[in-house]
């Protein structure tokens, strides 16, 4: 099954809806309620790296039985240098962003931590794309 | 249902309907937060399965053709210790000129032996929570177990926060559980102590009738918090006082007096924590913390009614005049403490045996949202529910006898519904002579039942 989405950059108001629907589609579906959370937040993840940093985004989300998998297409700045992205603590976000309570550098490492196959390609000037992959028994 | 397991299992509730009242409008079915109310041949009939007693639909119906049930109040002369549990929430309703003493003499002149105010028990629990959410690493933050109806809540449509909620017993019980023990070691068997709970809420009916991580409650009987207001209220206005013994009453601190209002829990963890509630703030709250959109917490105290207990589905008073009548408990025990009090609480000789048995069993999940066990078979229905939506008006109108759009999808695709109970459809049908007049007026009588359609003043204007 298929799903596409829309995000806006600086939306952070609806930041999460693209997460709260494969949530609420995941739990109609009946997958294991841990297994969803840990989709969910590693989307949730993606989708405020797209509002915080890029102008806007599409996410692609695939359901099979057997995986789950979403492709965040976004046009903006892009990642210039994926490796120290991917580091603990490091961020970009201005400090605007971070009022709001984002940008404290754990994006990346946390989506890393919950899917089983985190992939990023970027062009720097054009834009980034993200590929979560999660396994369902 | 083939295959739903929560079909199959059937769960105790306090709520009922009485089909003979009921008058077939969608008052109740629109607030259910659970959607657990559809409208069959003019009447609500309830999914036992997906209500969590949480009681939005009592407060609604403009007819009230929903109870609670309750024991009768007569089954206390079957013990021969009949203990009164009174929360702190019940003295609130009254006008702040009927002192506490005669509400409670009253509860005596009524038939009770004891009265015992549940709260008490707050100061062996305050302590266990606060080991509890200490000691604990994983599952943070720690969601309160006091209100039942949020238990349930969680189960149903909250599934992955089940081992969130903490595996301790709410006051209630654990003064249930002291008042046995108190009158066991005083020489009586079991089947002569009566312990009554009065209640200002349908959920903790459902919690005492079929409690969730325990086998059975040490609470005998449940009375209706509306009853005992009734009756207490009719004795002090009759004032026959020289019938009545003053129970003796300890020592209630402020924090135990406030426990049962919001933010009488959180306020009272050390930590970071937060109060929320309403079942619908409360709803939206846990959508953020499943996706951990939230700041971190220790605990959350969540509440399903609005200003917690003293906007309970049983209150008689308003809500807010209540909170401030404890308030004004508060600060009076306050001062009795500031002028030397001391604050003895005999529940507190028991400690260690109450805290060794305040535990309960983690609490299970049981998913009302899953459109079947089977992945292959959800998504299929799932790509169903999708399809019908795209012919649906998405008014949410309630015509067709289920709460939205989306929920007659869902019925239809569960075998439980027929997609032409839309009245959109109907209309829709007719222009393409695929249906008659007649045809959708009898599925309009079928979901509303004939009575709606009986009334002859509609043509007599």
């Amino acid at each position: 099954m298929h799903f596409k989405f829309h995000t806006e950059g600086g939306d952070f108001t609806n930041a999460g809806r693209a997460s709260s629907e494969v949530k609420k589609i995941l739990k109609q579906l009946n997958v294991d309620a841990q297994v969803i959370k840990r989709i969910v937040v590693a989307l949730y993840e993606a989708e405020v790296n797209i509002v915080a940093h890029a102008f806007k985004g599409v996410i692609d989300v695939d359901i099979e039985p057997d995986k789950v998998f979403i492709r965040l297409t976004d046009e903006g700045p892009g990642i210039p240098d994926i490796d120290l992205a991917m580091k603990e603590g490091y961020s970009t976000a201005s400090q605007r962003v971070r009022e709001m309570g984002f940008g404290a550098g754990m994006g990346l490492p946390n989506m890393k931590k919950n899917v089983d196959t985190l992939h990023i390609e970027s062009t720097p000037g054009k834009g980034t794309v993200v590929e979560l992959t999660t396994n369902i028994k | 249902m083939s295959g739903h397991e929560e079909e199959i299992q059937v769960f105790h509730h306090a709520l009922k309907i009485k089909e003979d009242v009921c008058i077939g409008c969608t008052h109740c079915m629109k607030v259910c937060p659970t959607e657990a109310i559809r409208v069959r041949h003019g009447k609500a009939s309830l999914f036992e399965n997906r209500c969590v007693d949480c009681g939005e639909c009592f407060r609604v119906c403009p007819v009230v053709a929903i109870m609670v049930e309750q024991d009768d109040f007569d089954k206390i002369f079957d013990y021969k210790v009949r203990v009164a549990l009174v929360p702190s929430v019940f003295i609130g309703q009254f006008p702040k000129d009927i002192p506490t003493e005669q509400i409670y003499s009253e509860l005596m002149g009524l038939g009770f032996t004891h009265v015992y105010e549940v709260e008490h028990a707050v100061d062996i629990l305050a302590e266990c929570i606060q080991l509890y959410t200490d000691n604990l690493e994983a599952s943070k933050p720690v969601i309160s177990s006091f209100c039942p109806a949020i238990v349930r809540l969680i189960q149903v449509k909250f599934p992955a926060l089940v081992d969130n909620i903490m595996t301790l017993k709410p006051p209630l019980d654990i003064s249930a559980m002291y008042n046995r023990k108190k009158f066991r070691e005083l020489g009586l068997a079991d089947e002569e102590i009566g312990i009554f709970y009065i209640t200002p809420c349908a959920a903790k009916i459902a919690a005492i009738k079929s409690p969730v991580g325990e086998e059975k409650s040490e609470v005998t009987g449940v009375i209706n918090m509306n009853t005992m207001y009734n009756k207490v209220f009719t004795a002090i206005k009759n004032k026959d006082k020289e019938t009545c013994v003053v129970p003796t009453r300890q020592y209630l601190a402020p924090r135990n007096i406030l426990w049962t209002l919001t933010r009488g829990e959180s306020e009272n963890v050390q930590g970071r924590s937060i109060a929320v509630d309403g079942i619908h703030n409360v709803i939206e709250f846990l959508e953020k913390l499943e996706n951990e959109d939230l700041p971190s917490f220790d605990f959350l105290e969540m509440r399903a009614c609005d200003e917690s207990c003293a906007g309970g589905v049983l209150i008689s008073g308003n809500r807010f005049l209540t909170v401030r009548r404890l308030h004004l408990r508060a600060e009076a025990s306050q001062r009795k403490l500031s002028n030397g009090q001391t604050p003895s609480n005999e529940i507190l000789a028991h400690k260690a045996y109450l805290v060794e048995n305040a535990s309960v069993e983690k609490v299970k999940p049981r998913s009302i949202v899953k459109l079947d066990d089977d992945m292959t078979e959800a998504m299929k229905k799932m790509k169903k529910v999708h399809e019908l939506m795209r012919h649906l008006p998405l008014v949410d109108c309630g015509s067709c006898g289920s709460p939205k759009c989306s929920s007659l999808a869902e019925d239809v695709v569960q075998g439980r519904a027929n997609i032409s109970q839309c009245i959109f459809i109907q209309k829709l049908m007719e222009k393409r002579n695929i249906f008659t007049k007649e045809d959708s007026f009898q599925i309009v009588e079928s979901i509303w039942g004939k009575e709606k359609f009986e009334r002859k003043w509609v043509f007599d204007l």
